[in-house]
């Protein structure tokens, strides 16, 4: 039968695509590439971190190290991770529609996040940056020797990307439901994914300015952020951090609707709370925009600022809590099964809860202080980006494989794979909450020796959490020739790209959907999720 | 031949999404100049004495005279929307032409405008010079304005080019009554660069002037 893969085999056909569906399998090779080069300076990372003394790389090359995973991980891998390749492939046919409002937009941004990334990445790998993500002027104006330039013109580039697929998203949301299909009647995925463009359109072109006149000052030898010349070095954190924490609910938000989606179909029950979860997506995204000042708190913003910040910091824990317990409360009485996605979705929950509640030491101002700069900041961010969004991503690319590839993925070893991730993640960034409160900083090749114990733990879980990754890897690759050819609806799930063939048509649709009902209307009725009937460990849980 | 593209299910629908679709757009160019106003109010507060000298030194008239251009462009491209709705397509192209005239005359003047600030040893870097104390603040003054002016200055250059190509559309008969979305849609950038001009020349030419 044609569907959108077997359509043209020609590889113009793919590079000239306008199929949402096609880019976002662009996007999903792209930055699997991404993740592999910031995972290798992650390895290095750990292990130069086995052993007290410095002695894999110099202090130079471990701040480059450090540098190119930062660089990579958020701007090449995490932001693009979900809204690129899960919001690309799904959000036309979630609200029935034949493609995105502007495809030739969608795939101009699939050229240019390209175009960035090589030139970013070659300037980390060929020269390297020492600056760490973040740029602080005036060490990355006045000071730094590296590669600053092409590193932070690969970022500018990409963020175009960034607000080309937030755009087309926002108005494909806007104007290109089917009939019938409400807001209030909208999967959760695609109101977390409205959420998270809204950030992308509004708080991207601050980071392109800010780095604009980065560049420049860099390039002129003018003092906009160099104090010695009369510029405000706080300015310039002032509007990196504008971009940057908002940045970091595009790094969460889509995530949380992965885990709806998955919550709600593995438990057989409609979502608990459906209009909280919904508005908390925007709640997190307002908010979001009013709490930057929070990584500043030790920075010599004023104290007044600090509260005001640290109190507003505080609120955003409400939506997000909302999630939290009504992700729980789906769960309650539920006709639970552990299938791969579902255990990636719990996964997410506690994980997510965790990082989540660290952040709300974090936000205090006292306590911040004393943990300012040290693993533990390390350990809070990676319980978010890495156990919560990544495990998402996973889950959500697990959950809608059989509809990108029509093809199932072995069963036993997706849990195989689920249950390693969990595991290695914990025991890599456990102990460093436990470093980080005692002091261990950030950014340092070297350490006291009494740190040794806990440090080769995290080594270790660094090795088991990559294990996690290489799986899919390969079953996943396998499946695409020999797995079980996938129905249309796999999971018995709810949602209009479930009512499609797996894979899809081109134009996603034979007959243009009409709604009459709620994402999630599951009922006791409902079939469970297709058991596999090879798969030892369906029939034993 | 239908200007219907394959996504949409009537031309209404494509029209509201391309409208919305601008108007997301000039939001996050609002934001992207946003950082630059923020920066020239941080460093105003912070250096007020430089900064009235350095409006001081703008020369009002160029800066009057660029305003009165910007906007008379703005005019004939909103008459230009109009005829487009019509569907009379040779007066759109006059309308346009005329437009896209009028921002060049922009540009030139603007670039007089800086070979005079480059002759005066004002351009920011090495070869900036001045006899006042504070310098390196009055040069800070200048770096804001040369950094907003000349993002102001390319994107209007971008939007004489878009102008000129749907000019050259619109006398070949491309739009009609039904199908104008882009000559609206173009017609909200161009205003939307005429915005930030408003915003820019008091900022930099008139606070400061009258003390």
């Amino acid at each position: 039968m044609r569907n959108y893969l077997n359509e043209d085999y020609r590889l113009s056909s793919w590079l000239l695509t306008r199929d949402h569906k096609r880019i976002g399998l662009l996007f999903m090779l792209s930055i699997t590439g991404f993740f592999v080069i910031g995972g290798l300076a992650a390895t290095i990372i750990r292990l130069e971190l086995m052993t007290p003394a410095g002695d894999v790389v110099t202090a130079d090359t471990y701040n480059k190290l450090f540098t190119m995973h930062g660089v990579t991980m958020v701007w090449f891998f995490l932001i693009p991770s979900i809204p690129n390749v899960l919001g690309n492939f799904l959000i036309p046919m979630m609200i029935g529609a034949r493609d995105l409002a502007f495809p030739r937009l969608n795939l101009a941004s699939w050229y240019l996040f390209m175009l960035g990334g090589f030139v970013t990445v070659y300037a980390l790998i060929r020269g390297g940056v020492d600056t760490g993500w973040t740029f602080y002027t005036p060490f990355s104006t006045m000071f730094s020797n590296t590669h600053v330039v092409p590193a932070l013109l690969g970022v500018f580039i990409a963020g175009f990307s960034s607000i080309l697929t937030g755009l087309n998203f926002i108005i494909t949301i806007h104007k290109m439901r089917a009939p019938g299909l409400t807001w209030m009647r909208l999967p959760l995925f695609v109101w977390t994914i409205y959420a998270t463009s809204i950030i992308l359109v509004l708080a991207t072109p601050v980071l392109a300015c800010t780095v604009g006149l980065l560049l420049l000052e860099r390039i002129f030898h003018v003092g906009i952020f160099d104090p010695k010349l009369g510029g405000d070095p706080l300015l310039f954190q002032h509007l990196f951090w504008f971009y940057s924490h908002p940045a970091v609910y595009i790094m969460i938000l889509p995530g949380m609707g992965v885990t709806s989606e998955l919550i709600t179909c593995f438990s057989r029950k409609p979502l608990f709370g459906y209009r909280a979860v919904a508005y908390s997506s925007l709640a997190i995204a307002i908010i979001g925009f009013l709490v930057w000042g929070h990584h500043m708190f030790v920075s010599g913003q004023s104290v007044y600022a600090g509260m005001v910040f640290s109190f507003l910091s505080f609120l955003v824990s409400i939506p997000s809590a909302i999630k939290v317990f009504n992700w729980t409360a789906t769960l309650y009485k539920g006709r639970i099964t552990f299938h791969t996605p579902m255990l990636y979705a719990l996964g997410f929950v506690g994980l997510f809860s965790i990082g989540g509640l660290t952040g709300l030491l974090l936000a205090a101002l006292a306590i911040d202080v004393h943990v300012h700069d040290t693993y533990f900041v390390i350990a809070h961010f990676h319980y978010i980006m890495v156990g919560g969004m990544v495990s998402a991503y996973l889950g959500g690319i697990h959950f809608w494989w059989p509809k990108m590839s029509g093809r199932l993925y072995p069963e036993s070893w997706g849990r195989f794979a689920a249950v390693l991730l969990f595991f290695g993640f914990n025991l890599t960034f456990f102990p460093q909450f436990i470093l980080g409160y005692l002091g261990m900083p950030r950014r340092y090749h070297e350490y006291p020796p009494e740190f040794q114990v806990l440090n080769v733990m995290s080594s270790l879980g660094a090795t088991i959490l990559a294990a996690g990754y290489i799986l899919p890897l390969f079953y996943l690759g396998w499946s695409l020739k020999y797995g079980r050819v996938a129905p249309a609806n796999p999971w018995n799930a709810t949602g209009l790209e479930w009512q499609t063939a797996s894979p899809p048509i081109t134009h996603n649709f034979e007959v243009m959907p009409e709604v009459t009902a709620g994402a999630y209307a599951y009922t006791e009725h409902t079939p469970l999720p297709l058991e596999v009937a090879d798969d030892p460990f369906a029939r034993a849980v | 031949m239908t200007h219907l593209q394959e996504q949409y299910d009537d031309l209404e629908q494509q029209h509201e999404a391309a409208k919305l679709g601008m108007w997301a757009f000039l939001a996050t160019e609002v934001l992207f100049f946003g950082g630059l106003i923020l920066a020239y109010l941080v460093y105003r507060y912070l250096f007020p004495e430089a900064f009235r000298q350095g409006s001081k030194e703008m020369e009002v008239a160029f800066g009057c005279i660029n305003t009165a251009v910007l906007l008379t462009s703005s005019l004939f491209m909103a008459l230009a929307v109009q005829a487009a709705k019509v569907g009379k397509g040779k007066t759109v192209r006059r309308l346009l032409v005329l437009t896209a005239l009028l921002g060049a005359v922009f540009l030139g003047l603007k670039s007089l405008e800086y070979r005079n600030h480059i002759r005066d040893h004002k351009f920011p870097g090495a070869a900036f010079h001045s006899e006042l104390p504070h310098a390196e603040q009055l040069e800070l003054f200048y770096f804001i304005y040369f950094a907003a002016t000349a993002l102001h200055a390319l994107h209007l250059t971008v939007g004489c080019a878009v102008v000129l190509v749907i000019a050259w559309r619109a006398g070949r008969g491309a739009y009609s009554a039904d199908y104008h979305s882009p000559v609206e849609v173009t017609g909200l950038y161009w205003h939307f660069i005429d915005v930030v001009w408003i915003f820019l020349f008091p900022l930099f030419y008139l606070l400061g002037q009258a003390s």
